[in-house]
């Protein structure tokens, strides 16, 4: 079982609370198409992602980035059993995505230099150390069923 | 593999950085220690806390020895040289805890150009500290 002080809620929450999911979710998924381009191989569907600009603009991921950071609500919201909320999650990305789970850091790592790119110096030490530590609950418990 | 164009986008990025290259270097590693306890370890013979005078000489030198290698990327081997033999031989730092400084620096440098650290930034500086790890490495073995 995950423990989580008060202070470390609080600062998910906090996070949280303060995000455009419509502007944050997408930026994260571009971001990790184009820092780590191996991941497009999930979105051959997607249309044109062949630079940089045409990913920013491709409406498909916009509306994906959005999907993926509302599931992430999902974590904020059940912070005590993120295993369970992600079971069903987890057989999706196994079964019928075929996504490789080594991915799912990726995306986690890029959400938090998006998180850290709008915070700034209010992104403290402290609350990168308890956004990356619910990041790996998520990762994990997506990784769960895998089988 | 890094173009022409990263090269120089990666150059110029850590020529801005030179000037605050404490405040840079002391940022990445107070996050590092906060995400990452087990860092600490290397660090028992140093006063690491917030602001202290270990944490900011140290941080220095190493965004200084990274800002040294982007000005010609083409020659970090020799650039390197003699950090590769220090982290080899004396310090024998794991190197799976460079990944973990990259990213703090990747974060840290997130918060201090805001927007200004595009995606194809983010793209050009991660290779290139991947590079520099790497390199940094070479010796050990």
């Amino acid at each position: 079982m995950v423990e989580w002080t008060e202070q470390e809620r609080n600062i998910i929450t906090s996070i949280f609370s303060n995000l455009d999911y419509d502007d944050v979710g997408p930026k994260a998924l571009c971001r990790c198409l184009i820092v780590y381009p191996w991941t497009q191989r999930y979105f051959a569907s997607f249309g044109n992602l062949y630079n940089a600009d045409a990913i920013k603009t491709n409406p498909n991921i916009q509306t994906h980035g959005t999907r993926v950071l509302h599931g992430l609500d999902r974590a904020v919201k059940n912070m005590d059993n993120i295993k369970g909320t992600y079971a069903e999650l987890s057989v999706l990305h196994s079964e019928k995505l075929h996504v490789d789970p080594d991915n799912f850091k990726l995306l986690a790592d890029c959400l938090t230099i998006v998180i850290a790119a709008k915070m700034g110096s209010g992104f403290t030490p402290e609350m990168q150390a308890t956004f990356q530590k619910f990041l790996a609950v998520v990762v994990s418990a997506l990784g769960r069923q895998y089988h | 593999m890094l173009s022409k164009k990263e090269k120089k986008l990666i150059k110029e990025i850590w020529e801005r950085l030179t000037p605050v290259a404490e405040d840079i270097g002391s940022d990445a590693l107070l996050r590092m220690f906060a995400s990452y306890p087990g860092t600490k370890t290397y660090f028992s013979h140093l006063d690491i806390s917030p602001g202290s005078a270990h944490l900011c000489s140290h941080g220095k030198k190493i965004v200084l020895a990274i800002a040294e290698g982007a000005k010609d990327i083409s020659q970090l081997t020799v650039t390197l040289a003699p950090l590769q033999t220090l982290h080899a031989y004396q310090l024998r730092i794991d190197p799976t805890n460079f990944k973990l400084l990259s990213h703090c620096m990747l974060v840290t440098l997130a918060c201090y150009l805001g927007e200004e650290f595009t995606p194809v930034a983010h793209a050009a500086i991660d290779k290139y500290l991947s590079a520099f790890a790497a390199v940094l490495s070479e010796k050990y073995r």
